[in-house]
C-alpha cells in the first residue's frame, strides 16, 4: 500500500479512515494567510500565558544531567521567577534516563513529566526494545511518552506495520499518554503527512507531533495546518479528538502565535488548550516572556533580564 | 457528331451537408457579361439562415474535437478536390465576365491560399498561444480555441480568392461557418460547396446560403447563437442598427473596417476568429 | 498529564484577535478634488461635483468633479494633442522608462494606495495590501517592458497604437483596473482618457499625482471622473480611435450597440456567473479554502467570482458542511483591521441589488444559509450566503449577483458539470478542483471561459491573459494578448 493510500486501516471491526489529498500550493497559500493575523493588547496577553500553558519545556541531550533536569523543571513550574502571575509550562519533555530526575522536581505542580522514548530519535530497533524502552519511560513515571513513526515501514509502503507498531506502543503505555513523531521532514510532502497523520490516529495516537527536532524542515505553518485538518478530518469520522505537538525550529513568540492561529481557526477553540495543544521547544518561552515584559513595562527587554536555564 | 445538350446545374443551398432548395422558394438570377442566364439561383430567407446556424452549431463540437492535424488534412483533401475542378472554377468565373488568364490565375491562386491555411492547422498555436511566467507557483498557458459559430459575409470581389480568404482562416482553427453570399459571386461559392460536400469535411461545417446580404445579415448579426460576424464583405450601406444588433450577445463583430484587406493571409486572421483561454495550474509535490 | 476535563489550567481560551486597524496617517484625503487634465487637476466646466464615501461607515470623504460633455471633449484634445506632439514621437524606450517610475512609485506609496482603496471602497486592508496594490504595480513594470520590444510581439506584423483610448473602469478594484487599463495603452504609445466608477475615484486620482511625479508628459493620462453621463460621453466621443470598458454586462452590451456603427475597436471585459466545480477525489480542504476565496474575495465583488459552486453528488452533503464550517470562522467587519476577511459592499445601491436578488432566490424556494455574524449598524454590509436545494432555472443561479452569494448545485459525471458549468451566456472563468491530471485537462478544455482556474481560484498576474468568452466580453488583458487591443496592424514585416 503507498504511502498516499486513500484508506488507512483501523484494526479489526472498524471501519478504516479516508484520507483526503493534499493541494500543496493552496495549502501553503492558506498557512500564509493565517501568519498575517496581527494580535494586540488584552488578547496578546491571553495568547501568550496560553503559549506558555502549552509548552512542552524539552531538553534532548546526551549531555543532560541530573542538575540540567532540575534546572529546567524549575523553570517550567515558575517560568519568571518575578512573576507569579506567568503560569507553568504543561510538561517537561526528557530522555527516559532522566524522567526520574524530573518526576522528582515537579511532583505536585501540576506540571507533567514527558519522555520520548522507543529508540528516540530514529526509531530504528527492534520492536521489542522499543517497547520495552516505552514501558521502562512508564514505570519511572512519565505521564506521556513522544514515540517516533516507523518511517521506514511507513515509506516502504508496509502501512500496516506501521499502524501496527504504533498500536503496540500505545498498549505499552498504559495511562500514559502517547504522542506520535511523524518527523515531517522526512516524509516527501504534505499527502505522506496527511496520510501519516491519520495513520498514527487510527493506531491510537493521543497526540500527533511534527519532528523529533533532530533534522532540519520540522515544524512549519503548512505542516501544522495539514496535520490540523487531518485531526478535525479524523474527529469527523470517528468521533475521536486528537491532540496536535508542534516541535522543532519553535523559537519565538510569533511562530507560536502562529500555529495557534492555525489550530484555532481549523480545530475551533476546542483544541486551545494544553490538553489538545503543545509547543515542544527550549528557547521559545523565553521570548514568550520577553513579550509578556513588553506588554507590562511598555519598554522593550533583553535576553539578559530573563533566566538561561 | 452528335450534339451533347448541356445539363445545366441548379444552384441550391448548402446546409448542413444538403443541397436544399430555398424554404422560400425564391431564386435570383445571374447572368453572363453579356446579359444570358447563367442560373436560377436559391434566395435565402432567415429561416433558411436559422436552419444552417442549426447545423452549424451541432457539427461544431465534433469538428472542433478532431486532432488539429485531421482537420489540416482534411482542408487538404478539399485543395485536392478542388484542383480537380479548376476548369469548372475557373469557366464560373470567365461566365460572370473575367478574362480567362485572369480567372485562371484566381483559382490557381485561390488554391493555393487554401492549402497555406490547411497547414496552419497545427501550427496556429505557436503563433497565437503562449505560456506564461507567472510571479508564483503555477504552471499558466494561453491557448486559441475556436468561438464557435461563425457566419461569414464573404466579398463579392474577387469572387473565389475572396470567399475562401475569409472561409478557409474561420474554419481551420474548429469553428463552424455559414458563408454569406451573393449576386454573380454566389456561382462560385456553389461550386465551393460541391467540392466541400465531395470532400471530407462533416456535415455542417460549412454552409452556403446564396442570398441578398442586406436582407439575411441583420438576422445573422442579431442571432444569439451566432458567436461571430464577419462583415467583410458586407453591403456599405449595413446601418448602423443592424450592427448594433450584434450587441444583444456580445457578438464578435471581425472584417470589413475602413482599409482592411479582404484577402489578407495571416494567421492574426486566424486568430480573429479564435477565443483565447488561459488555464492556471499550481505546481507542487 | 492531567486528563483535560479537570485540568485547572484549561480555562477557555478565546481567539480573539483584538481590532488591529491600520493606522489611516499615511492618508491625507483632500475635501475636493478636481479632473486631472492635460497635467493639471482642474475643475469640471460645469462646477458640478458628486460625494465619495466610505461605504464602511458612510462617512463622506471628499467632493469630487463631475466630468461633463465639455470636460470630455477637453480630456480627448488633451490626449490628441499628447498623441500627436510628444508621446507619439517618443521612442519605445523611453515610454518604458515613464512606466518603470510609475511602477516604483505605487510600490513606495504603496501602503498609501491601500488604506486610500480601502477607505473609499470598503474592501479588506489585507486585500488591498497584499493583492490589489501590489499587482498595480506589476502591471506597470510588466507592460513597461513591452514598451521597447513591440517588434517581437506579434511576428511577421507591424504594429501601430490607435491614438486616443477612452477606458471606463468598474468600482471593484479601482487602481488595478486602471493599471490594466493604463499600461498597455502606454506601452504601445496610446494616449487616455481615463473615467473611473464614480464610487471609488480616489486612488485614480492618487495615480494621477504619481504620474504628474514622474513627469509623464502633460495629456498623455487625463483621468474624468464622474458617473454614467460622464462615461457616456466619453463612449460617443468621436475623437477617440479606441475604447475598453470594464463593467457590467448590461452596461458592455450598450456601450457596443452605441459604437457599433463607428466601427470603433473595442474591448469588453463584462459580468460572469462562474461554475466552480468540485469532484469527489478534490484535496477537500484546499477546495473549501478555493470555493470560499473564490466567492468571498472582495465580498463577491468579482466579475470572475466562482458564484456556482457544482459539487459531485457523492460527497455534496460532506463538502457542504465543511464550506458552512468554515464560513462560520470568515471575519466580517472593519476593512481597516487586518484580520478582516470580509469589508463593507461598495455602496447602498449594491447592497440593495444583493438584497434583492437573494430575496427573490428566497421566494423561488432555494435554502438560504448565513453564518451568525453581527453586522455592523452604519456602513453596507452582507454577510457570507450559500443557498443550497438550487436549480439551474432559479435566478441566483442564472444571473450576476456580484456579491457575497454562492449556489450549490450538484452533479454525477463529468459531462454533467461540463453541461451545467456552460449553460449561461456569461464565459469569463471557471474552476475545477480534483486530483486526476486527464480529467483536468479535459474539463479545462470543455469549459466554455477564458480563464480556467484548476485546483486554484481568482489568481491574476500581468503575464496572464484575463478575458471572457460570450456575454462576458473580448478582448484580453494582460501578458502577449493584453497588447493586441491597443495596437492596429499596419502592415507586413518586409
Amino acid at each position: 500500500m503507498s504511502a498516499t493510500a486513500p484508506f488507512i486501516p483501523t484494526g479489526a471491526g472498524s471501519r478504516p479512515v479516508r484520507v483526503a489529498p493534499v493541494d500543496e500550493v493552496a495549502l501553503e497559500a492558506r498557512a500564509a494567510v493565517l501568519c498575517t493575523r496581527s494580535i494586540k493588547t488584552t488578547s496578546k496577553r491571553a495568547a501568550l500565558h496560553l503559549a506558555i500553558r502549552c509548552i512542552d519545556l524539552t531538553t534532548l541531550e546526551g549531555a543532560d544531567t541530573p542538575d540540567k533536569v532540575a534546572s529546567l523543571c524549575q523553570k517550567a513550574v515558575r517560568p519568571d521567577p518575578s512573576d507569579p502571575g506567568i503560569p507553568s509550562v504543561a510538561a517537561v519533555c526528557v530522555y527516559p534516563e532522566m524522567v526520574g530526575h524530573a518526576v522528582d522536581a515537579v511532583a505536585g505542580t501540576g506540571v507533567a513529566v514527558a519522555s520520548v522514548a522507543g529508540a528516540f530519535p530514529a526509531g530504528m530497533s527492534a520492536i521489542d526494545v522499543r517497547t520495552a524502552d516505552i514501558a521502562d519511560a512508564v514505570r519511572r513515571g512519565a505521564d506521556e511518552i513522544d514515540i517516533v513513526l516507523n518511517r521506514s515501514a511507513f515509506l516502504a509502503g508496509d502501512l500496516g506495520r506501521a499502524h501496527d507498531e504504533i498500536a503496540t506502543a500505545k498498549e505499552a503505555c498504559g495511562p500514559a499518554h502517547l504522542k506520535v513523531i511523524l518527523e515531517t521532514g522526512e516524509l516527501g510532502g504534505y499527502d505522506q503527512i496527511r496520510s501519516a497523520s491519520m495513520l498514527a490516529m487510527a493506531a491510537g495516537a493521543d497526540f500527533i507531533k511534527t519532528s523529533t527536532g533532530k533534522i532540519p524542515g520540522a515544524a512549519t505553518p503548512p505542516t501544522m495546518l495539514c496535520m490540523s485538518e487531518a485531526i478535525r478530518d479524523f474527529a469527523d469520522q470517528t468521533g475521536t479528538a486528537v491532540g496536535l505537538k508542534g516541535a522543532g525550529g519553535i523559537r519565538t513568540a510569533k511562530q507560536a502565535w502562529h500555529y495557534l492561529v492555525i489550530v484555532g481557526e481549523t480545530l475551533g477553540q476546542d483544541w486551545l488548550t494544553p490538553a489538545r495543544f503543545r509547543l515542544g521547544a527550549s528557547s521559545l518561552l523565553n521570548d514568550v516572556l520577553l513579550q509578556l515584559g513588553k506588554l507590562d513595562t511598555g519598554r522593550y527587554s533583553g535576553p539578559d533580564y530573563v533566566t538561561v536555564d | 457528331m452528335a450534339g451533347h445538350m448541356p445539363v445545366d446545374k441548379t444552384y441550391k443551398l448548402f446546409i448542413g451537408g444538403a443541397f436544399p432548395r430555398s424554404e422560400s422558394g425564391r431564386t435570383f438570377q445571374v447572368r453572363s457579361a453579356d446579359g444570358g442566364l447563367l442560373a436560377n439561383v436559391s434566395r435565402a430567407s432567415r429561416k433558411d439562415l436559422r436552419e444552417a446556424v442549426r447545423a452549424a452549431r451541432s457539427a461544431q463540437a465534433g469538428w472542433s474535437s478532431r486532432t488539429a492535424y485531421n482537420r489540416g488534412q482534411i482542408l487538404y483533401r478539399v485543395a485536392e478536390v478542388m484542383e480537380s475542378r479548376r476548369a469548372e472554377f475557373a469557366t464560373a468565373l470567365r461566365d460572370t465576365g473575367r478574362p480567362a488568364r485572369s480567372a485562371r490565375r484566381e483559382v490557381d491562386a485561390s488554391i493555393d491560399r487554401w492549402v497555406w491555411y490547411a497547414g496552419w492547422a497545427d501550427k496556429v498555436h505557436h503563433v497565437l498561444g503562449s505560456v506564461n511566467p507567472v510571479a508564483g507557483p503555477y504552471f499558466n498557458f494561453t491557448v486559441p480555441e475556436p468561438t464557435g459559430v461563425v457566419v461569414i459575409a464573404a466579398p463579392d470581389e474577387p469572387p473565389l480568392m475572396g470567399l475562401l480568404s475569409r472561409l478557409a482562416p474561420a474554419i481551420v482553427s474548429g469553428n463552424t461557418a455559414i458563408v454569406l453570399t451573393g449576386g454573380a459571386a454566389s456561382l462560385v461559392a456553389v461550386s465551393l460547396a460541391e467540392v466541400l460536400a465531395t470532400s471530407d469535411v462533416p456535415a455542417g461545417v460549412v454552409n452556403v446560403l446564396t442570398c441578398d446580404k442586406a436582407e439575411v445579415l441583420p438576422w445573422a448579426l442579431s442571432h444569439l447563437d451566432v458567436n461571430l460576424v464577419d462583415l467583410t464583405g458586407a453591403p456599405d450601406d449595413l446601418g448602423d442598427e443592424v450592427v448594433a444588433g450584434a450587441a444583444e450577445n456580445v457578438k464578435r463583430i471581425v472584417g470589413g473596417r475602413e482599409g482592411s484587406d479582404p484577402v489578407e493571409a495571416s494567421p492574426y486572421v486566424i486568430g480573429d476568429f479564435l477565443e483565447m483561454k488561459t488555464i492556471w495550474h499550481p505546481i507542487g509535490r | 498529564m492531567t486528563p483535560p476535563d479537570n485540568d485547572p489550567r484549561t480555562e477557555p481560551f478565546d481567539l480573539d484577535y483584538a481590532p488591529a486597524p491600520q493606522s489611516t496617517a499615511v492618508v491625507d484625503i483632500a475635501d475636493e478634488y478636481g479632473l486631472f487634465i492635460d497635467g493639471d487637476f482642474v475643475e469640471s466646466r460645469s462646477g458640478r461635483t458628486f460625494a465619495t464615501t466610505n461605504p464602511a461607515t458612510e462617512e463622506h470623504l471628499a467632493d469630487v468633479a463631475e466630468g461633463s460633455k465639455d470636460d470630455v471633449d477637453r480630456a480627448v484634445a488633451a490626449a490628441r494633442n499628447a498623441y500627436e506632439g510628444h508621446w507619439g514621437a517618443l521612442s519605445g524606450r523611453e515610454r518604458g522608462k515613464y512606466m518603470f517610475r510609475i511602477a516604483r512609485q505605487i510600490q513606495e506609496r504603496a501602503r498609501q494606495f491601500a488604506v486610500l482603496e480601502t477607505i473609499d471602497g470598503g474592501k479588506p486592508i489585507r486585500e488591498s495590501r497584499d493583492v490589489d496594490i501590489p499587482l498595480s504595480a506589476a502591471w506597470f513594470f510588466y507592460y513597461a517592458g513591452w514598451a521597447d520590444k513591440l517588434e517581437y510581439a506579434f511576428p511577421g506584423r507591424r504594429v501601430a497604437p490607435h491614438g486616443v483610448a477612452g477606458q471606463i473602469i468598474p468600482w471593484n478594484f479601482p487602481l488595478m483596473m486602471a493599471a490594466w487599463k493604463l499600461a498597455p495603452a502606454l506601452a504601445t504609445g496610446n494616449t487616455v482618457v481615463l473615467k473611473p466608477a464614480e464610487t471609488t475615484p480616489l486612488t485614480a486620482l492618487l495615480l494621477a499625482d504619481v504620474i504628474r511625479d514622474v513627469g509623464l508628459p502633460p495629456g498623455v493620462v487625463n483621468i474624468v471622473t464622474g458617473a454614467g453621463a460622464t462615461g457616456a460621453a466619453l463612449v460617443d466621443h468621436t475623437g477617440i480611435d479606441k475604447l475598453a470598458f470594464t463593467g457590467s454586462t448590461e452596461v458592455g452590451k450598450r456601450i457596443q450597440r452605441a459604437t457599433s456603427g463607428r466601427r470603433l475597436p473595442l474591448t469588453l471585459e463584462l459580468g460572469g456567473k462562474a461554475a466552480h466545480i468540485v469532484f469527489d477525489d478534490s484535496a477537500v480542504d484546499q477546495a473549501v479554502e478555493g470555493i470560499v476565496n473564490g466567492i468571498y474575495f472582495n465580498q463577491g465583488h468579482v466579475c470572475c467570482a466562482g458564484s456556482r459552486l457544482l459539487v459531485q453528488e457523492s460527497v455534496a452533503e460532506e463538502f457542504t458542511l465543511r464550506l458552512k464550517r468554515r464560513m462560520a470562522v470568515l471575519r466580517l467587519g472593519d476593512p481597516l483591521d487586518k484580520n478582516t476577511d470580509v469589508g463593507a459592499i461598495n455602496s447602498a445601491e449594491q447592497l440593495r441589488r444583493i438584497t434583492d436578488m437573494v430575496d427573490a432566490g428566497v421566494a423561488e424556494g432555494a435554502d438560504l444559509h448565513q453564518p451568525d455574524c453581527d453586522l455592523p449598524e452604519r456602513g453596507y454590509w452582507y454577510p457570507p450566503t450559500v443557498f443550497t436545494g438550487v436549480q439551474q432555472s432559479h435566478s441566483v443561479a442564472r444571473d450576476e449577483i456580484f456579491g457575497p452569494v454562492l449556489t450549490v448545485q450538484t452533479f454525477r459525471t463529468p459531462q454533467e458539470a461540463v453541461d451545467k458549468a456552460n449553460n449561461t451566456p456569461y464565459g469569463l472563468s471557471a474552476g475545477i478542483w480534483t486530483e486526476k491530471g486527464s480529467r483536468i485537462l479535459w474539463m479545462a478544455e470543455q469549459l466554455r471561459a477564458g480563464v480556467v482556474w484548476a485546483n486554484t481560484y481568482n489568481q491574476f498576474d500581468p503575464a496572464s491573459p484575463f478575458g471572457g468568452y460570450k456575454e462576458s466580453g473580448f478582448g484580453r488583458e494582460g501578458g502577449l494578448h493584453g497588447l493586441a487591443p491597443y495596437l492596429r496592424a499596419a502592415g507586413r514585416v518586409a
